[in-house]
């Protein structure tokens, strides 16, 4: 047996494991469906949101955060060294909007009045804005995507015409991103008196847009690591490293902020009475900024595809800790009760990550996503030429 | 003038009458079974609690500015000018907002049923644009219940506690909560006895969410041209370094 027949093995495995998903899945979407959200779920009238919300809508947004961070890295502040990953990026948060939006059919009580907002407008509502932007902006990212497409098909005129305009693609997906990544977070400034302290700031709105940025990050870090171990892809370290060093600041940032924003509300000494919150808050900033920020400080961890890897794995879950604090610990005390997930919504969660792995799969063998060319550039030196022929046009997802 | 509904709970005798009252208006079932209920449910949309001999009602407060209907994403939940929070289950998509942001935990969700709705109570909203009172108050045999204008019921509140000060608590609760509510709550105990929250904001909750939702038209201008700035100027400063380029590459020649 040779190295190249061990990643072929482990797909027939993951092959297997995302079958029995998909099978367990579609029963518990029977269940859903025919018999109600009662029967499929451990949702209450304490507990009207649960892991579908916190987990599929809240964290699917924040992890398909790569899209917006990348563009406007590479497009608008114009980093070409970051050029490489846009298509992998731009295709992963496409993907996890499209996710996001399955989901929500599932959470929702009436899902096939999802189109309401559209004419039925209440813009002093958290939710329509919210509704709003992620339409728009899977549109945008439907747009930032098709390039791939069109050239997979040898449509050149629309190629042509979807590049030309790309640039308004970008600014609007990056506003429109900016605008619902942190609304997931003032959607809970409506509850100041049920949200326990550790999460209930008036900052929500920045907090989750700044962690928005360092999960997009991290998720180019793992999803560059992902596609090198599996698609034999090579493994950009360069633009790793430089990532590493964005979310250094980014961490460290949003790890003071946070710090003052306990200060400043006179809450700073619950962190040390014991408890059920303090329990859950303290691993969610080990995971979220002090580990993570400790790790990627040592320049050995920082510089090596491992550290990088391991950095921004822990950093992925501290900030999905964070997204379930939030939408369930946070609240558990005020209504007065302790919800734990049913088998069914795991396995409908679980189906949604096994299906975002699947696409991913899928998309890597049948689209250009990864330009053989590039593919095969050294990973430290891109070629002068390249990466002068990459900055005449804009070419988001392209 | 708004409505609103006075429960005084010195008054009450826990007889139910306004439970029993409240399904019927509803055409909620209601037996014995359903009446020991001490919590209200998307079958129940108001209980009388008890504490020894002390009494008091749960329903929705039906907020002067409510905080479901603000959250409403279709706009399926309205505060009515005579004062009832109403519910259109045609327009509702299920998101259930209403009921994470509702600091009284009023809405209920119809769990057990594949096309559910949310319910609760809404001040029997048909029987008050008719001139009625609602159906509890109505049917409240010692006027524990009063429905009446909500700033005359204030008044008679605050008389009540004036003419009996050892009888009541000093706090008409839904005056000021949450930026007050249509519902006016008397007792002679702690409310928190009866899991109505002593430490709820003066302010009207909407605020909370809209001072930040309010700057979003100013926002999508200026942060437009500001990333369209960057843009115009980290690719120009690309065009100046090839342009040099360009130039020694020339005098080099």
């Amino acid at each position: 047996m040779t190295l190249r027949d061990i990643p072929k093995m482990r797909f027939t495995f993951w092959k297997a494991v995302f079958l029995v998903i998909m099978a367990a899945g579609i029963y518990c979407t029977y269940l859903r469906f025919f018999h109600g959200l009662g029967a499929s779920t451990n949702l209450s009238d304490q507990f009207p949101w649960g892991l579908w919300i916190g987990f599929d809508v809240m964290c699917g947004v924040m992890l398909a955060a790569g899209g917006f961070t990348l563009t406007a890295a590479v497009e608008i502040f114009n980093i070409k060294r970051w050029h490489s990953i846009m298509r992998p990026t731009v295709l992963t948060a496409f993907m996890g909007y499209l996710l996001v939006c399955a989901a929500l059919m599932y959470d929702l009580g009436l899902p096939w009045n999802i189109w309401h907002p559209l004419i039925m407008r209440n813009p002093h509502s958290v939710m329509f804005e919210v509704a709003y932007c992620v339409m728009l902006y899977t549109t945008v990212l439907a747009l930032e995507f098709s390039p791939i497409v069109f050239e997979r098909l040898g449509w050149k005129k629309a190629l042509s015409v979807v590049r030309s305009l790309m640039l308004v693609f970008v600014i609007l997906g990056v506003i429109l991103s900016t605008l619902h990544q942190s609304s997931l977070g003032t959607l809970y400034l409506i509850m100041p008196n049920k949200l326990h302290p550790f999460w209930y700031s008036p900052l929500l709105p920045v907090f989750f847009y700044i962690s928005a940025i360092a999960v997009g990050l991290g998720m180019m870090i793992f999803e560059s690591s992902m596609s090198s171990k599996y698609f034999g892809r090579q493994l950009e370290l360069h633009i790793l490293k430089d990532m590493g060093r964005v979310l250094v600041v980014v961490l460290a940032i949003y790890g003071i902020l946070r710090f003052e924003d306990l200060l400043a509300r006179g809450v700073l000494h619950l962190v040390f009475v014991p408890g059920y919150e303090q329990g859950l808050f303290l691993l969610e900033i080990a995971l979220s900024v002090i580990i993570p920020l400790t790790l990627l400080l040592i320049p050995k961890v920082r510089n090596s595809a491992q550290g990088l890897y391991l950095a921004a794995v822990v950093m992925l879950l501290g900030f999905v800790t964070n997204r379930l604090n939030i939408a369930i610990t946070g609240v558990e005390n005020a209504v007065g009760g302790r919800y734990t997930p049913k088998w069914t919504e795991v396995v409908i969660t679980a189906m949604f990550v096994a299906m975002g792995f699947a696409i991913f799969g899928l998309a890597a063998r049948y689209l250009p996503i990864f330009p053989e060319e590039e593919a095969h550039a050294p990973a430290d030196r891109l070629p002068e030429s390249v990466s002068v022929e990459l900055a005449e046009p804009v070419h988001a997802g392209d | 003038m708004s409505k609103g509904l006075l429960y005084d709970a010195t008054l009450c005798i826990d007889c139910k009458q306004c439970e029993q009252a409240c399904a019927t208006e509803n055409g909620l079932p209601y037996d014995d079974k359903i009446a020991e209920q001490d919590f209200t449910s998307a079958y129940k949309y108001t209980t009388v609690l008890a504490k020894g001999d002390k009494y008091m009602r749960r329903l929705c407060m039906n907020c002067d500015d409510p905080a479901c209907a603000s959250v409403c994403p279709v706009g399926a939940l309205k505060k009515t000018a005579l004062g009832p929070v109403t519910y259109d289950k045609h327009k509702c998509m299920g998101c259930r907002y209403c009921m994470a942001a509702c600091p009284f935990g009023v809405p209920k969700y119809q769990w057990d049923k594949a096309i559910p709705g949310v319910r609760k109570c809404i001040m029997c909203s048909p029987r008050v644009e008719a001139g009625k009172p609602t159906a509890c108050a109505e049917a409240c045999p010692t006027g524990a219940t009063k429905f009446g204008d909500r700033d005359e019921l204030l008044k008679e509140a605050r008389q009540r506690i004036q003419d009996n000060p050892d009888k009541y608590l000093h706090h008409i609760y839904g005056e000021t909560e949450v930026g007050g509510t249509s519902v006016l709550l008397l007792s002679s105990i702690d409310f928190t006895n009866f899991h109505y929250r002593d430490d709820l904001t003066q302010r009207a909750l909407p605020m909370y969410t809209y001072q930040v939702l309010q700057h979003i038209p100013q926002f999508v201008p200026l942060f437009g041209t500001l990333l369209g700035g960057i843009y115009w100027i980290t690719h120009r400063r690309e065009d100046v370094a090839e342009a040099e380029k360009d130039e020694k590459k020339g005098g080099a020649q």
